[in-house]
């Protein structure tokens, strides 16, 4: 006790700050960083979850480099990335634009755009994994049907499987967007638009000379965080495809769920860390380059 | 005097000791461990209530886990000195287990393995290693044909197939389709992600003359003309004789339990839920033999273990469960409960359960099935559901993907022996 009051203030008040630090500090050290080293360590190793781990070097990085099945998933990964976020990003800019507009019913509509993002992932995917069905249970084909039009497979086919997963979380991601864009556009100073209004500029250059380029952290942002979350896409493809997981045929699996599968269904600790371990990285990569394109602004 | 005294000291210490050995008794408490599915909890509460009527002193403590997390904990909870004294594992983890040192072996004085080579069906000697049983089952189960009365009744059909050929036959007349083609009733349910791909294993690949592996389970030789006249019977059910659609309403469980299938190849396990179905009239048969007569089916089945955690007198304990839990009135406690079948021959084959409509097509089928030796089983499972979607999405000759497919799990074998 003497100890501290013998402190000058300034020291006090580091003592204190260090205290109040010392809570996401520890939760830090031990919830993040020291799984992560845990699953770097890992990755070097061979584990089945039982028993002892024992070195492996580099061979679980080898494995992965070898493996057609990671490649195929690299690409799906990226698929889901650079298909999901484009249209998600033009799909929630396109709505905001317009909800923006509509004074009737406003809140309400709003809401409706929002419901997706509260509802839960697996009940949603269930349920379109139910309308994406042939007949006589799929809510799609059944209307092909009723127009005598072929059925679509949709889920077990390796060209549409993967659009037909995504679309669900598109949809289910939509809601936040809107959102943000709605926010970022009421944040542009309405007189911009009044100077813009003198001019006698039309609406086409008021998109693209005053909202589109003042929206651009809104859109990094946007950008950002749905990139993160396309490529750790994992609960819609899991539970649409949980008896044949990321089927066919590897058509759908993304990263994430073969990193499930070795660990949890095959308990290859090892490899399945080294495949997080690429997770990591790339995602790090991606949110730097983000990153750099936000501070250029 | 110090004869006296020497005589209250013994006294003292009998006393003392009893009184130990009593308050000890009274303190045992083993822990059980299983995964959670509802019936199997509910035997096993019955059997730990009579267990524990029969043996004052001891309580079992049971606790179950979705069956995700099961492995996962056990392989925590045991190195710690933690978790169960009894655990049940499935039979394709032995090795791993034993290898991590999780379980310890069965003394040969209580679970004479002579005794046990007798008394259980032959498939339960895959739990033996170097002469001595690591593990046992209560129950076991194979696969049969549930087939749904009603439709059999409304097409006119008045037993179910007894052969491979006659399944085509009986199949064609269940199915039904739509005005542009589209089917909306198969008449057999598919799908290698279900239990068919053990039948495909174990039964057809068999059936038609071939093997699927070698006797010790590590070399895949189903890349063979019975392997592919195996696959060409499973594929040509959709592809030529159009009786079934592989995803046919997502499941094939769920179209069979909607009244929406003829028939449907699937485990005892699944007795207890069609039970719960009302309306659905179904029966069981036999699997289809082949042409010339061959039967074969498949088994699997979950042990029951002592973990090395258990010790001294909790080790006593967990053998007297052990011994409790394999006994033929367990068997029967846990073929009532859950549908699974007795893994004694002198509870199986009793009249009234080799005989029992929906039993006993599972029992018969245990006398002439095989035990796969997984050494990854959804892996393995992943090879021959890929092998069927090439030939469906991608139109690959049978040959070829029946090759790609075996040389992909001999792979896994080979990674997994190699250790």
């Amino acid at each position: 006790m003497n100890l501290y009051r013998n402190l000058t203030i300034k020291q006090k008040q580091i003592v204190w700050a260090w205290t109040f630090l010392a809570v996401p500090v520890v939760f830090y050290s031990v919830i993040r960083f020291y799984p992560t080293a845990t699953a770097i360590l890992i990755s070097f190793q061979d584990w089945n979850l039982l028993g002892a781990r024992a070195w492996a070097g580099f061979d679980n990085y080898m494995k992965l480099w070898n493996d057609p099945v990671f490649w195929k998933v690299f690409r799906n990964t990226f698929a889901y990335l650079l298909i999901g976020t484009p249209v998600s990003l033009v799909l929630s800019f396109v709505i905001a634009y317009h909800l923006d507009k509509v004074r009737f019913l406003h809140g309400f509509m709003r809401m409706m755009y929002f419901l997706p993002f509260m509802t839960s992932a697996v009940a949603m995917a269930w349920v379109w994994r139910w309308f994406y069905q042939a007949v006589p249970i799929g809510l799609f084909n059944n209307i092909l049907a009723s127009f005598g039009i072929a059925q679509i497979e949709f889920l077990n086919s390796t060209t549409n499987a993967l659009p037909a997963v995504l679309a669900p979380a598109v949809w289910a991601g939509l809601g936040f967007q809107v959102i943000i864009f709605m926010a970022g556009i009421r944040a542009i100073p309405t007189s911009y638009y009044e100077a813009a209004r003198i001019d006698g500029v039309g609406w086409w250059v008021v998109l693209t000379q005053i909202t589109l380029p003042l929206l651009r952290p809104t859109i990094v942002f946007i950008v950002v965080f749905s990139s993160i979350g396309f490529l750790r896409i994992f609960d819609h493809v899991f539970n649409m495809t949980t008896n044949n997981p990321g089927g066919p045929l590897n058509a759908t699996k993304p990263l994430v769920l073969m990193i499930y599968d070795t660990a949890f269904n095959s308990f290859n600790m090892g490899y399945a860390a080294a495949q997080t371990v690429v997770l990591f990285t790339i995602l790090m990569i991606v949110s730097l380059i983000q990153l750099r394109l936000l501070r250029s602004n | 005097m110090m004869k006296t005294f020497k005589g209250l000291a013994a006294a003292t210490l009998t006393a003392s000791s009893a009184l130990l050995a009593s308050s000890a008794a009274a303190d045992v408490e083993i822990e059980y461990w299983q995964y959670f599915y509802d019936a199997r909890v509910t035997a096993m509460e019955q059997l730990i209530d009579g267990f524990e009527a029969e043996n004052p002193g001891i309580t079992v403590k049971m606790t179950h886990f979705p069956y995700a997390d099961y492995r996962t904990k056990v392989a925590a909870a045991i190195p710690a000195g933690e978790g169960p004294d009894v655990v049940q594992l499935f039979y394709g983890w032995l090795n791993d287990y034993i290898a991590a040192d999780l379980i310890q072996p069965l003394p040969v004085d209580t679970f004479s393995p002579s005794d046990v080579d007798k008394d259980f069906f032959p498939m339960v000697q895959a739990m033996k290693k170097d002469g001595v049983y690591y593990a046992l089952p209560t129950a076991v189960r194979s696969l049969a044909l549930f087939y749904n009365q009603r439709l059999f009744d409304e097409a006119g059909i008045t037993e179910p197939p007894a052969n491979l050929n006659d399944l085509i036959e009986v199949a064609k007349k269940l199915t039904k389709r739509d005005g542009a083609g589209n089917i909306t009733q198969v008449g057999i349910t598919t799908g290698m992600t279900a239990q068919d791909h053990h039948w495909f294993r174990e039964g057809l690949i068999r059936q038609f003359g071939g093997t699927p592996y070698n006797d010790d389970y590590d070399t895949v030789s189903y890349n063979s003309e019975a392997g592919a006249a195996a696959l060409q019977y499973y594929t040509d059910l959709e592809k030529l004789h159009g009786v079934t659609a592989s995803g046919f309403m997502d499941e094939p469980q769920a179209a069979f339990k909607a009244g929406r299938a003829g028939m449907h190849i699937d485990g005892s396990f699944r007795i207890g839920s069609l039970k719960a179905i009302r309306g659905l009239k179904w029966g069981v048969a036999e699997l289809p033999a082949a042409v010339d007569g061959t039967q074969s089916n498949y088994s699997s089945y979950w042990v029951n273990a002592v973990t090395t955690k258990a010790e001294g007198e909790k080790y006593e304990a967990s053998l007297k469960f052990m011994s409790y839990i394999t006994s033929d009135a367990a068997m029967q406690i846990w073929l009532d409960v859950v549908g699974e079948l007795p893994a004694k021959p002198s509870v199986g084959l009793t009249e009234a359960n080799a005989n029992d409509p929906v039993f006993g097509p599972f029992i018969k089928g245990l006398s002439y099935a095989h035990t796969t030796v997984f050494a990854n089983e959804s892996s393995q499972r992943q090879v021959l559901v890929d092998m069927v979607a090439r030939t469906d999405i991608e139109d690959q000759p049978i040959a070829e993907s029946l090759a790609i497919a075996a040389e992909a799990e001999q792979k896994i074998l080979n990674e997994y022996y190699a250790d």
